[in-house]
């Protein structure tokens, strides 16, 4: 793609945002085309959310200047940027699940006569938009009734359903979309690309980026690092100038599943399951091996670890940990026995945004001690202090709120409150879902570590590369089953994975499909 | 990200701002300027005089009078602090002091410090399976705070009323009255029992990880099961400390009067007990909490009840006034509003930004 004719619809100039302590963007342009896909790029800290959250109103900027069709415009809250055209999608799906499809799109705008919402009217305008922009769903229905995925597309149609739309942005849309998903996603971009609307896209994978966007801009510390086409920057290229450096973290990491596992058993499942979360499964875990969990989304494989860890009841099996039998009641109960578990849901299920980065480190030590012992101070702030600095946390201060850390720092805060209780057995759900490269790899580099010291973990990513990369085996889930377990070696490519999920080592009905996606909303959320 | 040292202000600024960020700033301002409220109405409001050994004055009135919200909050800010309200710590008022007053006066000598002993432990017993009752409700069946604790704000005037037959039982007591409105070492008995309540509640709270795990639990219950915090426990001890501070506050209540009445005792008292939790700066969705500040929202009240009587606000309106300084308070205590106010002019609310006439973004 040339240099577009159209004079750009969006222009920021030298944006300036400083938090106390902190400057967030320093001098920073961006510019939009109109029907154009631009990719905003950088890692966590880098300044992206805080370039989105000036541009939407929800901070005001200190210096600097936007443009918008070529009239300089003040945006001080998000509904100015509502009237000026620009709409927003969060990660998190902000819609009423107990409302219909319809009433969410229009929900605030509902066409009214005298007052009094013209239902039909509604239904009909939602039904039509929903048709234009190519997606097939019963307006009528509750939002709650479609899978995550499809929310989404609800989303973004509420989102350019407000006349004159000129700018979208997207903020991490498909962190939690599976493969299919994400294709129909761009599809519904590309649609609404062709009609004009210039689409600010933030993602992670860097795959779904070449697919799908024009145009690239890179930020790293505040500060602009260059714009690109995107048919002129490969991913290598791209990786350098986010991370400013080389990739060889993650290259040095590529020989380590060749390491045979040693060690004694540690964990043993035998036909452990719970019903509508997953089927009886068998599994083994030995001293410092590390398991990954491969399948799609809602395969089982966040059901699965959580009866690992009794954050669910099993009702059946049994579980062995370290010689014992006995059920896991409670966290509790598996805690004791030396498992720990960092859920997928790092906000809802991790951390106490209230409490500060050290009270979130120390939260599972003293909750192990009880109320009564607390945690001596002077061993509290070494142990926290060691901690931040080993995981390179930041802010490295331990007064800092967490929910003011970037996704990145929180997952390692996360890391950090389990690594002090020194688990046997660490379980991590998606611990690199939604971080940028550089934690990403400081993250795999940790759990190699941690396993070479005898440390137990089970894995579970999305990322089937993650998974090879790290796992000396592989358990593959489909349709909430463990299909199979595949001790990892040069011989195993992500494509025999993907094999493996798709046709089902076992007797696994295909036509279970489309009823196992459907019912991921209750299943998994 | 960059880390670039923010330019230091000059030094008076930084002071002040420091002092207004503060969590008690505002607080402590509005019981500041309600006390100078006074001062016109009532010229010696300020002045203390010793009479008879005993110290007198309006301060000392508010502290003594204020004595069992104090206690009562206190124990409200813990149930707070889960995510949870107990509603029913009114009727744990009544019911304490109805049983301390029917122990003691069933005496066959009202004044013997052990029946009033006898009775104290009977009430502060009963409050703690009362607040354990609530405990349990809310945290073993799951059902939600306000409605677990509504039963026994019902229920529990009628209990308090049977206990009492009815009537308002009086007892006559000089060991009884020491609690609620016997004097020792010159200052009121109620300021020391509310200083040693307070005192251990720091300790408990704070000396130990209990505070450290209320807080996280109200701050994600779900993350705190997960981390392995035993939030069961935990929340049932804090509706059992509930009971237990609203047990000392009847038996306060009871002594002050030296009579039990199940009917009025501590009516209401939930009500001001969770506006001086809010006035103190804990959020009612849980979470962090401030004992301090608690204190400060409960003499506000208090402060503000005697402000009522002293400037002579008629009885009938009384009520409107003290919405009237809530609504204050509260709005004050908003960074949203004070944001508005304090720097109106500064900002007009921009235009829509289609507007054809350009502008230019200025900086702060």
């Amino acid at each position: 793609m040339a240099e577009p004719q159209a004079a750009p619809v969006l222009q920021m100039a030298g944006i300036v945002k400083e938090f106390p302590g902190v400057r967030a963007l320093s001098g920073v342009d961006f510019r939009l085309f109109p029907g154009e896909i631009h990719a905003l790029l950088g890692e966590n800290g880098a300044g992206k959310s805080t370039l989105i959250k000036v541009l939407t109103g929800v901070h005001s900027l200190d210096a600097g200047t936007v443009t918008l069709e070529g009239a300089a415009v003040r945006i001080a809250s998000p509904s100015d940027a509502q009237q000026a055209g620009i709409s927003t999608v969060y990660q998190e799906v902000n819609l009423c699940p107990n409302l219909s499809v319809a009433e969410n799109i229009f929900i605030g705008r509902e066409p009214r006569r005298a007052g009094r919402i013209q239902w039909k009217q509604l239904r009909a305008e939602a039904a039509e938009l929903v048709t234009r922009l190519g997606l097939d769903l019963d307006v009528a229905a509750p939002v709650g009734s479609y899978p995550l995925a499809v929310q989404q597309l609800v989303a973004i149609v509420r989102a350019v359903s407000v006349g004159g739309t000129k700018v979208l942005i997207l903020d991490e849309p498909t962190s939690s979309l599976d493969r299919d998903e994400v294709q129909e996603l761009f599809r519904l971009m590309l649609r609404l690309k062709a009609e004009g609307v210039a689409i600010l896209f933030v993602s992670h994978f860097l795959d779904q980026i070449y697919e799908v966007c024009d145009r690239m801009t890179v930020l790293r510390n505040g500060a602009l690092v260059g714009e690109h086409l995107t048919s002129e920057l490969d991913q290598v290229g791209l990786v350098k100038l986010m991370i400013g450096k080389d990739l060889d973290v993650l290259e040095e990491l590529e020989e380590h599943h060749l390491r045979p596992a040693v060690g004694e058993p540690l964990l043993a499942a035998a036909g452990l399951g719970r019903a509508g979360g997953i089927a009886p499964f068998d599994l083994e875990i030995h001293t410092g091996e590390v398991v990954g969990l491969a399948g799609l989304l809602g395969s089982g494989r966040t059901e699965l670890a959580r009866l690992l860890f009794g954050a669910d009841h099993a009702d059946s099996g049994k579980i062995t940990i370290a010689g014992t039998t006995s059920a896991l009641r409670e966290p509790n109960d598996a805690i004791g026995r030396g498992v720990a578990y960092c859920s997928e849901n790092r906000k809802t299920e991790g951390l106490v945004p209230d409490l500060t980065v050290r009270e979130n480190i120390i939260l599972a030590l003293q909750a192990a001690r009880g109320w009564t012992r607390p945690v001596p101070v002077a061993q509290r702030d070494e142990l926290v202090a060691k901690y931040i600095q080993a995981l390179d946390i930041r802010p490295a201060n331990p007064e800092a709120k967490v929910s003011a850390l970037s996704g990145g720092n929180q997952q390692k805060v996360l890391l950090a409150r389990w690594l002090i209780t020194q688990p046997k057995l660490l379980i991590l759900d998606e611990p690199t879902r939604g971080i940028d490269i550089g934690a990403k790899a400081e993250i795999q580099k940790l759990v190699v570590s941690l396993s070479e010291e005898g440390m137990s973990v089970v894995y579970v990513s999305a990322e089937l590369e993650e998974v090879l990369r790290l796992s000396h085996t592989i358990g593959v889930l489909r349709d909430r089953r463990l299909v199979a377990r595949i001790t990892n070696g040069p011989e195993i490519t992500a494509g025999r994975i993907l094999e493996t999920i798709a046709s089902g080592a076992h007797d696994v009905q295909d036509t279970q499909d489309s009823s196992v996606r459907s019912a991921e909303p209750s299943g998994e959320h | 990200m960059t880390t670039t040292s923010t330019p230091t202000p000059s030094a008076p600024t930084t002071l002040w701002r420091k002092a207004t960020a503060h969590q008690l700033f505002w607080p402590v301002a509005v019981l500041v300027a309600l006390l100078l409220v006074n001062v016109p109405f009532t010229p010696g409001f300020f002045a203390i005089h010793l009479q008879d050994g005993h110290l007198y004055g309006s301060l000392v009135s508010i502290v003594l009078f204020g004595s069992p919200l104090i206690l009562v909050a206190l124990g409200m800010t813990l149930v707070i602090a889960t995510g949870g309200i107990d509603l029913s710590v009114g009727a744990v008022v009544a019911i304490s002091g109805a049983l301390a007053c029917l122990v003691v006066s069933k005496q066959a000598d009202q004044g013997s410090v052990s029946g009033v002993l006898l009775g104290f432990a009977l009430a502060l017993a009963v409050s703690l399976v009362l607040g354990a009752w609530n405990g349990l409700l809310v945290a073993r069946l799951g059902i939600q705070p306000i409605i677990a604790t509504l039963i026994l704000m019902v229920a529990g005037r009628g209990v308090a009323q049977l206990i009492t037959d009815g009537q308002i039982i009086t007892v006559n007591s000089s060991a009884y009255a020491l609690i609620g409105g016997g004097y020792w070492l010159t200052l009121p008995f109620s300021i020391f029992v509310v200083t040693a309540v307070v005192a251990l509640t720091m300790v408990l709270t704070r000396r130990t990880a209990l505070g450290l795990l209320v807080e996280a639990v109200g701050g994600n219950a779900e993350a705190s099961r997960l981390v392995g915090i035993r939030s069961r426990r935990i929340k049932i001890m804090v509706y059992m400390f509930c009971g237990l501070c609203a047990g000392i506050a009847g038996l306060m209540i009871s002594s002050n009067v030296s009579a039990a009445d199940g009917n009025n005792a501590g009516l209401w008292i939930e009500l001001d007990a969770i506006l001086a939790v809010v006035i103190g700066g804990t959020s009612l969705t849980g979470g962090r909490f401030h004992l301090g500040g608690t204190i400060i929202g409960a003499l506000i009240i208090q402060t503000l009840t005697t402000t009522i009587y002293t400037i002579g606000v008629p009885t009938q309106t009384n009520l409107v006034f003290k919405a009237a300084v809530v609504i204050i308070v509260c709005l004050l205590q908003s960074p949203a509003f004070r944001a508005k106010v304090f720097r109106s002019g500064a900002r007009k609310p921009s235009p829509v930004p289609a507007a054809p006439a350009p502008q230019i973004e200025v900086s702060q």
